[in-house]
């Protein structure tokens, strides 16, 4: 068994008591085996002594017994780290950012309070997954539509807080964007209601996510301020129609006009996440064809030389799939307009029809369907990328973690953002699954994502390079300018590092309002690295 | 025949019977919980991770889905959901109950033979 730090056996035993007798012996998690089921699986410390295992583990089922949970932490000052639907993979899973800790397992508050198809409005709690709103939706035919993270198994609560992305229009694939009003038990054991919940006998807490006063909202996601047992999504009404189309462009210059007027089009709000791609250049992460493998033999291309090779490929340099949402009529028409302005932006462009589908899908066509979470229908296929597969067979990974720099949306930003990448991979003497034509992920709309995806193993050999290398990339990164959105716990000191600005003054006034909310540090220490007073001098 | 013989075989058969629908609910509950937690990586069909996985690893010796298997054992069930298995994660009390592992498991296995076996599945 592992113990809080700083706590006795028989105090840990004597809590585990009280414990269960707040919410029943059943759901206090003590044995090695069940402990063992709160392991991240992705770790990147499997099996080593620096892993983030938990001490034990307590399922509340009610707010009330949250409360009582927190209490009791706050006797014996025991670490406590909350988890939704435990299923934050490559971002920690279900284990904790400090040892030791005690998991609060939020899996049985699993209410749907209420799903509004006027007012376009969900308010969960955070044991509910992505499909069991979407189940909930269907079944009673509700009009409208969820934006959902690629698996579906997630919590909006979790995912939302760890600020989590979808694939539809940018106000609402940003999750935590997107929320309206949460209740919060503070480290103390108080319940907060954020903006109009605040107001006693409000009926408006899902409609006004401001109420009066400084927002804190914020305070609770990537955090340790509290426990979110309670929060409201603004959800799109379900539109009638999807239709997609991919627009060409020839040139390897043509990819900043592209980016412009594809945000023209994003920032307008008619279109939801725009796939970039590149016909010559072989895909996300695929390795890149031989003619371009040959092209970068002698080093990174000029842009000049990139030109020339576009020209002797014959094939667009560029391409992006839009996606449209609305109206039938709109959405036909929208397709249109943007074939125009394309077209008057950048000569050469070429367009071709995608996908027209009239909404709600209909249950027998939701199994064949490809891309199910830009239709928000929660699945779980996008770990076929990553699962044993014919092109992982030989050597699939047990795990990954993925780093995302946030580059600003233009070409030379992609374009360098690829080379950084590549080199710093090489640095490894790791293949770089990047070339010139490497493209960017758009889940935040006004920023690009360069991602890296890192693998994990049950080895800790190869773990250690895992670690070296993406290590390296964040501080390469960061050397440029580039913050990260999210990491797994191994990962979130040396994240907060990178956001130093001053001295680390944003850093320094978190650390202040932790010892002020949470004054026995007893709430997820160190997560995104926010360390307790009594934890920071023994950090470095 | 006599009558305490009859009767003997009566209460065997009742029990048999008894047992039967009991066992035809468990699986019935194990059918649902396994469309709930597991169909989404493991059912048939295009697209499932968990079915493509299985489907690269055996090379056509043994069908993808899960529910195609006339091999699977008690044991080999209850290790993977609580053990994980590559890039599969293991599942926790919370979301998989141990009655709710009982049920997947009597479920799963059964198309598979050894009925002896199978009469101990118990933890």
């Amino acid at each position: 068994m592992v113990l809080p730090p700083n706590v006795s056996e028989a105090d840990f035993s004597a809590a585990l008591g009280e414990f269960r007798s707040a919410v029943g012996a059943d759901w206090v998690f003590s044995s090695d085996a069940d402990v063992a089921l709160y392991r991240d699986s992705y770790s990147i410390y499997w099996g080593e002594p620096e892993e983030r295992v938990a001490s034990a583990a307590v399922a509340p089922a009610t707010v009330e017994e949250v409360q009582q949970v927190v209490r009791i932490a706050n006797k014996y000052r025991i670490p406590l780290y909350p988890i939704s639907t435990g299923r934050n993979l490559t971002y920690g899973g279900s284990a904790p950012t400090l040892r030791g800790s005690l998991v609060v397992d939020l899996k049985r508050m699993n209410r749907i309070l209420a799903v509004d198809e006027k007012r376009h409005f969900a308010l969960v709690e955070p044991g509910v997954s992505y499909f069991d709103l979407y189940n909930h939706i269907r079944e009673r035919n509700l009009e409208v539509m969820l934006d959902v993270p690629d698996p579906g198994w997630g919590s909006p609560v979790g995912n939302s807080l760890d600020h989590g992305v979808g694939y539809t229009t940018a106000p609402f694939r940003d999750h935590f964007g997107s929320h309206c009003g949460m209740e919060v038990v503070t480290a103390e054991g108080e319940i907060i209601r954020t903006g109009t919940g605040a107001v006693p006998n409000s009926d408006n807490w899902q409609d006004f996510h401001y109420g009066a006063g400084p927002t804190i909202d914020g305070l609770f996601a990537q955090s340790n301020f509290g426990i979110v047992t309670k929060m409201g999504f603004w959800l799109m009404p379900m539109p009638e129609a999807y239709l997609t189309g991919t627009v060409t462009v020839p040139r390897y210059q043509d990819f900043d006009p592209l980016i412009h007027e594809v945000s023209y089009w994003e920032d307008l709000g008619l279109i939801g996440m725009p796939d970039y791609g590149s016909p010559i250049g072989g895909g996300f992460f695929a390795p890149p064809p031989a003619a371009l493998a040959a092209l970068m033999a002698s080093g990174w291309p000029s842009i000049d030389a990139l030109e020339r090779f576009v020209g002797v490929e014959a094939r667009p340099a560029w391409s992006v799939r839009l996606h449209f949402y609305g109206p039938e009529e709109t959405v036909r028409a929208n397709w249109q307009a943007a074939k125009r302005r394309f077209s008057g932006a950048i000569p050469g462009a070429a367009f071709q029809d995608g996908e027209f589908l009239r909404l709600p899908i209909p249950p027998e066509q939701e199994p064949t369907l490809p891309d199910k979470p830009r239709l928000g229908i929660p699945s779980l296929e996008v770990f076929a990328m990553v699962a044993r597969n014919p092109s992982t067979a030989n050597d699939p990974a047990d795990g990954h973690a993925d780093f995302f720099a946030m580059i600003p949306r233009k070409a030379s930003a992609v374009w360098e953002a690829a080379r950084v990448m590549f080199e710093t991979y090489r640095e490894m003497d790791t293949p770089a699954p990047y070339n010139p034509f490497s493209t960017p992920i758009n889940y935040y709309s006004r920023c690009f994502i360069m991602a890296a995806v890192v693998p994990t193993w049950r080895d800790p050999a190869r773990n250690s390079r895992s670690r070296e290398l993406f290590a390296r990339i964040m501080d390469r990164c960061a050397e440029r300018g580039w913050g990260c959105y999210r990491t797994a716990p191994a990962f979130q000191d040396q994240l907060a590092r990178t956001y130093s600005f001053n001295n680390n003054a944003l850093l320094r006034f978190r650390e202040k309002l932790k010892d002020s909310i949470d004054p026995n540090g007893i709430l997820s220490p160190g997560r995104y690295g926010i360390w307790p007073a009594s934890m920071r001098n023994t950090r470095a | 025949m006599n009558r305490v013989f009859r009767v003997v075989i009566a209460c065997v058969m009742l029990s048999a019977s008894a047992a039967y629908a009991q066992s035809d609910a468990t699986r019935q509950k194990g059918n649902e919980v396994f469309q709930y937690w597991c169909a989404t990586c493991h059912g048939r069909g295009a697209g499932m991770p968990g079915t493509i996985a299985l489907t690269a690893k055996y090379k056509g010796a043994l069908p993808g889905a899960l529910e195609d298997r006339t091999d699977l054992t008690p044991q080999a069930v209850r290790f993977v959901v609580r053990n994980g298995a590559a890039i599969m994660p293991f599942f926790r009390k919370t979301e998989v109950s141990d009655a709710d592992l009982d049920a997947i498991t009597e479920y799963l296995v059964r198309r598979s033979p050894q009925p002896g076996e199978r009469a101990n599945t118990g933890r």
